[in-house]
């Protein structure tokens, strides 16, 4: 993204309605006619009633920070996917498809779905029956106060950098495609946020996710179909990729796989199925609590299992509002002389090439989209921006008053108290991303930073998780030394390649291997170093007893009884078709 | 896999707010396509003459339609 923006006034009333509609100068993608305003008024009229909707039924510490455990099976599944889909989901994978092909699509299928599987079917019965209220409150269950506060401590700056870092970016998005002003956007957005979920907490925040992930179909699915139609099929696209890039394959999900020079992201499978579709993948959908605690807000235990299979449909689907339109982006998208357009990297935007991978969505959609349209298109980004927003501080007010704020501030406080704390740790960590956005604007390199921030604990995490919910002699001196050598291991890792490139090749074990290969070694490293260090302090301490494990641990855990369910109801049967259909999707694209 | 509201007595599902704001977006988008074409006027954009305005803003309305009589509040959702 580009972060060379500078910060200007706030702009409010009549001026605001006049910067939306003012005409695009030079280098400006589009502008917005009225009907487009007035799609985007009503999106955020509908959001801001939702909040002040909810509010009455956001009293209690159960209801504002899970949703009162009321959730069906879909609304849990909707809103556990479109949490993640994240400010510039829609956009940097675009780009992402744009720059490597279809490998992108590799995040959406191994990345996504065996863990989301993993988590319905085996995990969520720990998390659920436990009755914690986060993940760094099941690690204080099963491996003391010292990890949880160490998780929590962790998961908190992260989501608040993240969202600073994506709020940045989401503003940069509007002032490169709209023009507009990076104050008004980030302010609008993020306000918005903390209205409603402030006064609705997880239930406001899940309803919206719920409106945002309907409204990113409608507004972003008619540009594959479109392109689809001009670029004359599937069949044709690809053989004007082929004849447009010769020596490039940009259509195949794992036939170039084998070598890292063989393929533009510069991946080997075994990063991509171990880094990526193990570690990370696990890492983030099974313990990443901005996406747990939307399944924890499952009305029973059977919705909280069915939940991330739904999600998981649904994630399968997304590659084609998302991958599909940076493929067509390499074949459809022109000068206007007619001769093709290239994309190039942010640091080589210049006249002659005066548009970055990341907008190739926009551009589609300025391609296709008229007047309201358009304004359906912007409001889907600013959909997926704010659901991912909303998922952050909400996760945040959580972990923060449950795994901070209380073991650390105030252990015995009445109900409403938690309450009052939660909703103004919904403010401060608004107002914290506003900070961590300003920042990245005033610093651009920070932004890689706070990015790898998010590899840094997740993989860690997973080894703690994973030893501690199915290895009954782990303990919580190894959990809290596994964690924190985990964490180390990885930002040493990091720190080492900035400072000396040439590290990469022994990260990623090749010379051949990109930033991207990093990441998921990183990843794989870490983790393997927090199982290894967990286990081998474990066996030199002392264990709990088993009677202490119960509810935490596989094997000494009685899971409750589920009435049977005819087989369409049943997880496990939607759990095969979902095998099913992602063996025959990888299949199909290998 | 019942696709019913929060479950809540007395609070309007979600899925009604889906249909209201569907089928607004329908109405505006659908009714703009159908007066440009009428009007014989084109939007600046590729295949304006596949009117994507009028089908897609179809579709919006008739999704949002069914919603809002489905899960129409007081209907023991």
């Amino acid at each position: 993204m580009m972060v060379s923006a500078s910060a200007s006034s706030i702009v409010s009333g009549s001026s605001m309605l006049a910067m939306l509609l003012t005409p695009p100068p030079h280098g400006q993608l589009a502008h917005l006619t009225p009907l487009d305003v007035a799609v985007i008024a009503i999106y955020f009229t509908m959001v801001l009633f939702i909040g002040f909707y909810l509010r009455q039924s956001s009293n209690t510490s159960e209801q504002f920070f899970l949703a009162g455990r009321e959730m069906t099976a879909w609304i849990a599944g909707l809103s556990f996917v479109s949490a993640n889909m994240g400010s510039l989901e829609l956009m940097g994978w675009a780009g992402s498809a744009y720059q490597y092909g279809i490998l992108a699509t590799h995040w959406y299928w191994i990345g996504a779905i065996p863990a989301m599987l993993f988590l319905g079917l085996v995990m969520m019965p720990f998390y659920y029956v436990c009755k914690t209220h986060s993940v760094p409150g099941y690690l204080k269950l099963r491996f003391g106060e010292s990890s949880r506060i160490l998780a929590a401590f962790s998961f908190a700056i992260e989501m608040v950098l993240m969202s600073g870092v994506n709020m940045f970016s989401m503003a940069v998005v509007m002032k490169v495609v709209l023009g507009w002003d990076i104050t008004f956007s980030i302010l609008m957005s993020s306000l918005a946020v903390a209205v409603y979920v402030g006064l609705g907490g997880l239930r406001s925040a899940i309803y919206n996710e719920v409106l945002q992930f309907v409204l990113i179909w409608a507004g972003a699915l008619l540009v594959p179909i479109l392109g689809l139609v001009e670029a004359g099929g599937w069949h044709k696209m690809v053989a004007r990729i082929a004849s447009n890039y010769r020596g490039q394959d940009y259509v195949h999900l794992w036939r170039d796989t084998a070598h890292f020079s063989a393929n533009p992201m510069g991946v080997h499978w075994t990063g991509i199925v171990f880094g990526l579709g193990f570690v990370i993948s696990f890492g983030y959908w099974t313990t990443d609590f901005l996406v747990v605690q939307r399944v924890l807000a499952a009305r029973n235990l059977r919705a909280a299992q069915m939940a991330p299979i739904i999600g998981s449909f649904f994630k399968m689907a997304v590659p084609f509002i998302v991958i599909l339109p940076g493929l067509l982006g390499l074949v459809v998208l022109q000068n206007p002389d007619g001769t093709l357009l290239h994309l190039v990297g942010e640091n080589h935007v210049s006249v002659a090439n005066p548009h970055s991978f990341n907008e190739v969505l926009p551009l589609m959609m300025v391609r296709y989209l008229g007047p309201g349209l358009l304004g359906l298109g912007i409001t889907a980004l600013m959909a997926g921006f704010m659901s991912g927003m909303a998922g952050n501080v909400s996760a945040f007010a959580t972990v923060w008053t449950y795994d901070l704020y209380q073991p650390l501030i105030r252990k015995r406080a009445p109900d409403s108290h938690y309450v009052a704390i939660g909703r103004w740790a919904t403010v401060l960590g608004v107002a914290v991303s506003i900070g961590a956005a300003y920042l990245v604007m005033h610093a651009a390199g920070i932004m890689d930073y706070v990015q790898a921030l998010f590899s840094f604990f997740i993989a860690p995490l997973l080894g703690a998780i994973l030893l501690g919910m199915f290895w009954k002699r782990a303990t919580a001196a190894g959990g809290f030394c596994g964690l924190l050598l985990g964490i180390l291991s990885s930002v040493g890792l990091f720190v080492w390649v900035r400072m000396d490139p040439s590290a990469l090749s022994m990260v990623a074990l090749s010379p051949d291997a990109k930033s991207m290969a990093e990441n998921l070694y990183r990843a794989l490293w870490s983790f393997l170093i927090a199982v290894t260090v967990t286990v081998a302090v474990s066996l030199f301490t002392r264990p709990r007893p088993m009677a202490e494990l119960e509810g935490l641990v596989y094997g000494v855990t009685k899971l409750p009884f589920q009435e049977p369910v005819p087989f369409y109801k049943n997880q496990w049967f939607w759990a095969v078709v979902v095998v099913i259909l992602f063996a025959g999707l990888n299949i199909l694209f290998w | 896999m019942g696709m019913r509201g929060l479950g809540i007595r007395g609070e309007i599902p979600i899925w009604f707010f889906v249909g209201v704001l569907l089928t607004i977006y329908g109405a505006l988008i659908g009714g703009h396509g159908v007066y440009a074409w009428i009007t014989h006027q084109r939007d600046p954009v590729m295949l304006a003459g596949l009117h994507a305005p009028v089908w897609w803003g179809g579709i919006l309305l008739a999704l949002g339609l069914v919603y809002c009589v489905k899960f129409l509040p007081g209907k023991g959702n």
